[in-house]
């Protein structure tokens, strides 16, 4: 199926970026005329992807993040976050709720909450190569208009 | 992003207000340790009725709370949190845990 629409946007692996990343993805997600709590499932899922990329793929430096942004005729949505960074070696135990690499402030709970707030969540990854998180939602059609 | 208290007789609120995502998770958790050390509550309320959003780094600093709440033997309590942010930390099963008001 080909996308309506699409978009990519690419920024530095920054923290002060992962707001703007979220409010891409609603600002986008709005041509599907989604409901409120699905813009919130859309703008939470992409944080998790973002904060993973800026947390994990780039430790103590800084690189480059992509995400791109599909809509379908279908009313989904398709979102697809790249790094070009370390890599996860074990995907299905980074999946696990409560499995972090990270410190104390992380808590272990992104690839969970991704796989609970969007329909689909695919993770693929080569370490030393880089990360690529695709997701998928589909937005009710709202009959804007119909009495 | 804002944390303010309010504190009597070891009970202890503290109302987190905007954005609570990794940018802002590691100030906020300065904050909130800040407070709590400083006075060592038996009861403390983490008001999120001013956060526009949550995601698992909320979870990480409500998780922070409970744990260092049981070592003081203490209370933790979550009140006004907003729905988005609800749906995050239910999503990690503290609502089994945790008293939301």
């Amino acid at each position: 199926m080909k996308p309506t629409n699409e978009t990519v946007i690419t920024f530095i692996s920054r923290s002060a970026n992962e707001g703007f990343a979220r409010t891409a993805a609603a600002c986008f997600a709005a041509q599907l005329d989604p409901t409120l709590d699905e813009v919130n499932d859309i703008k939470t899922a992409v944080s998790e992807a973002v904060t993973n990329c800026i947390v994990h793929a780039y430790p103590n430096t800084l690189g480059k993040v992509s995400i791109k942004l599909r809509l379908f005729s279908d009313n989904a949505m398709e979102i697809i976050i790249r790094d070009w960074g370390v890599g996860i070696s074990d995907v299905e135990k980074a999946r696990e709720p409560l499995f972090t690499t990270g410190d104390a402030a992380r808590s272990g709970m992104g690839f969970t909450i991704m796989e609970s707030f969007m329909d689909t969540l695919k993770v693929r990854s080569i370490p030393g190569k880089g990360t690529t998180i695709t997701m998928r939602k589909r937005v009710s059609r709202r009959m804007s208009g119909v009495a | 992003m804002a944390v303010t208290s309010a504190g009597i007789n070891r009970e202890l609120r503290l109302s987190v207000t905007g954005e609570v995502d990794h940018h802002a998770a590691a100030e906020i958790m300065t904050e909130v340790e800040r407070q709590v050390e400083e006075h060592l509550p038996r009861k403390l309320a983490l008001d999120f009725g001013g956060v526009t959003f949550m995601d698992s780094s909320g979870i990480a600093v409500v998780l922070r709370c409970y744990r260092r709440l049981g070592e003081l033997g203490g209370e933790l309590t979550v009140r006004n949190t907003p729905d988005q942010a609800m749906k995050v930390l239910r999503a990690a099963g503290l609502e089994r845990m945790i008293r939301f008001e």
